[in-house]
């Protein structure tokens, strides 16, 4: 006889947290992984205001050529701060966050393996951002943009915010580790029993193949920070080269990092539309196995591509054919993805709620991302368009288009989880549309901006043909994103306060987090439900059309 | 790069043509699914039939992957059958011009004729041209769409690059890689001439600056001398040998003022010698706090650098 109900062990000792009490309090020495998990998400949405704050300013001054709004020494620390915000304290605190949160929810676990660190690493990050801001009321923020390169970044050359920016991203990516090591703990030993590798949902693979490839790419980047700090502060000169330094040193520990950096940023949001796709689908994935193994795929070769980034160094045509050759293959797993997206949609039931409303949107967005990124593997191209707005339009695609989306998408998902109440799918469809038409109108424009020869990182530009009329369009769009994020914020408040109650399953879901209350009690699970396949929850409801029957059967 | 000038930019705009119209197919297949898909497949309302499960397709997947792999090692054959043709190496030869970048001026220096410019580099059409780039400080790039590559100026490094202009004419371009406060006024004047014009221009850039006609212009250059403006920008054929700052033998020969920020004009000129850091904030000329009459003797002076 199958047994039917999963007992859930809880951690035999009581943790520290302060389940008695209230307040504030509470939530500053809470260990547990939800509302960690939600501090992580606040602190992004925090650090995601700022940065938009900043490109506000930024897209002013850009409106008009020759404007003087900003002071080129101020507008380079916002596009430095930007840049830096967005990657080290929006997206990658976001995906952290949803995996804290939800990882042990889906996996059927009441806790994460190690709640202490768990807490530990989301202080580490919240605080390395705000040291990283706290260079404003120094001599200045940082300024040699985000990837901070040699020898600009070098005392001689720019500003003491480098140092914050050193000490900030350290801290940070101590934190981003520490998580790491306890998702890839978590997935791996705390999975409800019956739950193998082949049912374990997607967005968990994903979260566990991030956190190796944060494991496996933070050190380089941490060891670069250390080199630039000893070089500043204790006249090291591992990046000056009038004493025998090398300048490309930098870029190569840069980009070794940074280019996994960029898959830690999709991987998540793929599990999330994953996720989302299934649900309002009401169908299973297309190839489950196929996009775990290409999500594989895409970790071990993402550590292979980083001096795509690197073409116009002058590294020559050998080294140059390797990683062409390396980058366009990576392209192939990460685009068949799409098809896998498309099959899930395909003969489905499709519910547009606005979670399905930002993966369809992203399925578009993300291919115009990935094939512009495609046109940096082919060398030529990448000689003539890299380093130019066409590459500012592109990143934003992956970024916005791909990762963001994805926030968007999964917040939307899992809110009534978390709150126990609904967001308005009213404001969140002018939310949406709002935010696709400002985010396109901003960025496809970039493209030809690029091509007719608009170099990035510019505080401003001459008084040439068409440059005004396509800044202005692409400032316009801006500020329409920031109205949409308005009405998010609106929404979120609204919801808090008089939202419609959730109930434990509103999407009528698949995995087990949906099986918790809503939100759910600090032990997330007393007994669960028989894991046999990866949608337990749609075997529950439907046993004779139940998953593992027709995969064993 | 929408009108390329030279060999190398359409060969690049030729091959981001191929590129772009395979994505263009691509996007065209994703959309039309997402739409078809959207508007076949939405769920009617009250209809709570189960759709039926698609666990996977062997020959989907075959499929799915194939063709992307197929496309990229067809635009692989490309991208190094053009990578090589674009860049056939430089051992041996002699540059026709060897590009210096400074924050945030370039000097062009010509092997051989003695001659020295800035910001504005002239170069022949119908011959392929070496050119060495270097940097004297940080990371710069020399981009110019209409003629073809970038390339970066890195220091510690000696990069080059080919090129082949096709017509006369003015190409402008900007320095592409973040290099500090005023990377935005980096920009580049490309001037390329039929060879004979060419030649000509190197033989009257070879001369030594003209000797300073008129009272005012006279106490102009006595002034340039007293207020050590040498120790940064040469003017051949006087004291003046800096090379900390753009050199000003033919300074009036330029079209524009401190790598395209101004129009190269009397007005303009003592506007920048009055305040340097209120009109490039962060240049690395300091504000001499000259008075009127010698600002402009020294604006008569330079303007009679032809
Ligand atoms: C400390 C070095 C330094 C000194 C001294 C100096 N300059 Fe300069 N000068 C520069 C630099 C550097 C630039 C280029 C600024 C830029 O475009 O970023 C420049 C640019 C110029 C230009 C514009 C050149 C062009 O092609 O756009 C003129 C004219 C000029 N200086 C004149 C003078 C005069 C006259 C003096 C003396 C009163 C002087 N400079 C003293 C460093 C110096
Ligand atoms: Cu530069
Ligand atoms: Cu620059």
């Amino acid at each position: 006889m199958m047994k039917q109900w999963t007992h859930i062990p809880e951690p035999e000792e009581q943790l520290p947290d302060a389940a008695t009490e209230r307040g504030l309090l509470m939530w500053l020495s809470s260990v547990d992984h939800k509302q960690l998990g939600i501090m992580y998400l606040l602190a992004s949405l925090l650090f995601f205001l700022l940065g938009g704050l900043l490109v506000l300013f930024m897209r002013t001054q850009l409106a008009i050529a020759e404007n003087d709004f900003l002071s080129p020494e101020v507008y380079n620390q916002f596009f430095t701060m930007h840049g830096t915000t967005m990657i080290f304290f929006v997206l990658t605190p976001a995906f952290l966050g949803m995996g804290v949160y939800l990882v042990p929810l889906m996996i059927g676990a009441n806790e994460m393996a190690f709640p202490r660190l768990n807490a530990f690493s989301f202080w580490m990050a919240l605080f390395g951002g705000l040291l990283l801001y706290f260079s404003f009321l120094t001599e200045g923020a940082p300024d040699a943009g985000w990837f901070n390169y040699a020898p600009l970044n070098e005392s001689n050359y720019s500003t003491e915010g480098i140092h914050y920016y050193c000490m900030g991203l350290l801290l940070g990516g101590i934190g981003t580790v520490g998580t790491a090591i306890n998702l890839i703990v978590t997935i791996l030993h705390m999975r409800v029993p019956g739950m193998g590798y082949r049912q374990m949902p997607l967005f968990v693979w994903m979260m566990l193949v991030t956190a190796f490839l944060i494991l496996a790419a933070f050190p380089s980047l941490n060891a670069a920070l250390a080199m630039l700090l000893l070089d500043r502060l204790l006249h090291a000169h591992f990046f000056v080269t009038a004493n025998g330094g090398s300048a490309l040193l930098w870029q190569h520990l840069f980009w070794l990092f940074g280019h996994p950096e960029v898959y830690i940023l999709i991987l998540p949001a793929f599990g999330i539309f994953s996720e989302v796709f299934q649900v309002f689908s009401r169908k299973p994935i297309f190839g489950y196995g196929f996009v775990v193994a290409s999500g594989i795929a895409i970790a071990l070769l993402a550590f292979g591509v980083w001096v795509h980034h690197m073409f116009t160094t002058g590294l020559g045509n050998t080294v140059n054919a390797f990683f062409a050759a390396s980058s366009l293959l990576i392209g192939v797993p990460t685009g068949v993805k799409i098809f896998n997206w498309l099959g899930t949609m395909y003969k489905g039931s499709i519910r547009l709620s606005v979670s399905m409303l930002f993966a369809v949107a992203f399925l578009i967005e993300f291919t115009i991302g990935g094939l512009s990124g495609i046109s940096f593997a082919i060398v030529p191209i990448d000689w003539q368009l890299t380093d130019s707005y066409y590459v500012v339009a592109h990143l934003h695609f992956v970024f916005v288009g791909g990762s963001l989306f994805g926030v968007f998408s999964g917040l939307f998902y899992w809110f009534p989880k978390m709150s126990g109440r609904m967001l308005s799918e009213r404001l969140g469809r002018w939310f949406f549309w709002l935010f696709v038409i400002g985010f396109n109108l901003t960025f496809l424009i970039q493209h030809v901006l690029g091509m007719m020869g608009m170099p990035r990182r510019v505080y401003t530009y001459p008084q040439l043909p068409y440059f005004t009329l396509f800044n202005f369009l692409s400032t316009a769009g801006a500020f329409i994103m920031a109205l949409a994020v308005l009405t998010l914020l609106y929404n979120i408040w609204r919801s808090l306060r008089k939202g419609e109650p959730a109930g434990a399953d509103p999407w009528d879901a698949y995995t087990l987090e949906w099986h918790a209350a809503a939100p759910p009690l600090l032990k997330n699970f007393e007994r669960l439900p028989p894991v046999r396949s990866a949608r337990p929850l749609f075997d529950l409801k439907h046993p004779e059309q139940a998953d593992w029957k027709k995969q064993e059967g | 790069m929408l009108t390329p000038a030279s060999e190398q930019a359409e060969r690049i705009a030729t091959l981001t043509n191929y590129f772009f119209v395979a994505a263009a197919a691509i996007l065209l297949v994703v959309t039309l699914l997402t739409i078809i898909f959207l508007v076949k497949y939405r769920a009617k309302p009250g209809d709570n039939t189960l759709p039926p499960k698609i666990f996977r397709s062997r020959k989907a997947e075959l499929f799915i992957v194939g063709i992307p792999l197929a496309l990229v090692s067809f635009f692989f054959v490309l991208t190094l059958r053009d990578m090589r043709a674009l860049e056939p190496g430089a051992d041996t030869q002699h540059p026709d011009v060897i590009i210096t970048g400074h924050q945030w001026w370039w000097q062009a220096d010509y092997p051989g004729t003695g001659v020295v410019a800035a910001n504005e580099i002239h170069l022949p059409v119908g011959r392929k041209v070496l050119m060495r780039l270097r940097s004297a400080d940080v990371i710069h790039d020399w981009w110019v769409p209409e003629l073809g590559n970038k390339m970066d100026l890195i220091p510690g490094r000696s990069n080059h690059l080919w090129l082949t202009i096709r017509k006369p004419g003015v190409y402008e371009g900007a320095c592409s890689e973040f290099c500090g406060q005023q990377h935005a006024w980096m920009r580049i004047r490309v001037v390329a001439q039929t060879e004979s014009e060419y030649k000509a221009w190197l033989a009257a850039h070879a001369a030594p600056a003209i000797a300073p006609a008129g009272e005012l212009a006279q106490r102009g250059a006595t002034v340039f001398q007293e207020k050590t403006c040498g120790n940064c920008h040469r003017i051949a054929g006087t004291e003046a040998k800096g090379d900390a700052g753009p050199d000003l033998t033919h300074l009036s020969s330029r079209k524009t003022l401190l790598a395209g920020l101004m129009d190269n004009t009397a007005p303009n000129l003592g506007r920048w010698l009055n305040h340097p850091q209120q009109i490039k904030p962060g240049a690395y000329m300091p504000d001499f706090l000259l008075k009127p009459s010698e600002r402009e003797a020294l604006v008569a002076y330079l303007v009679q650098l032809k």
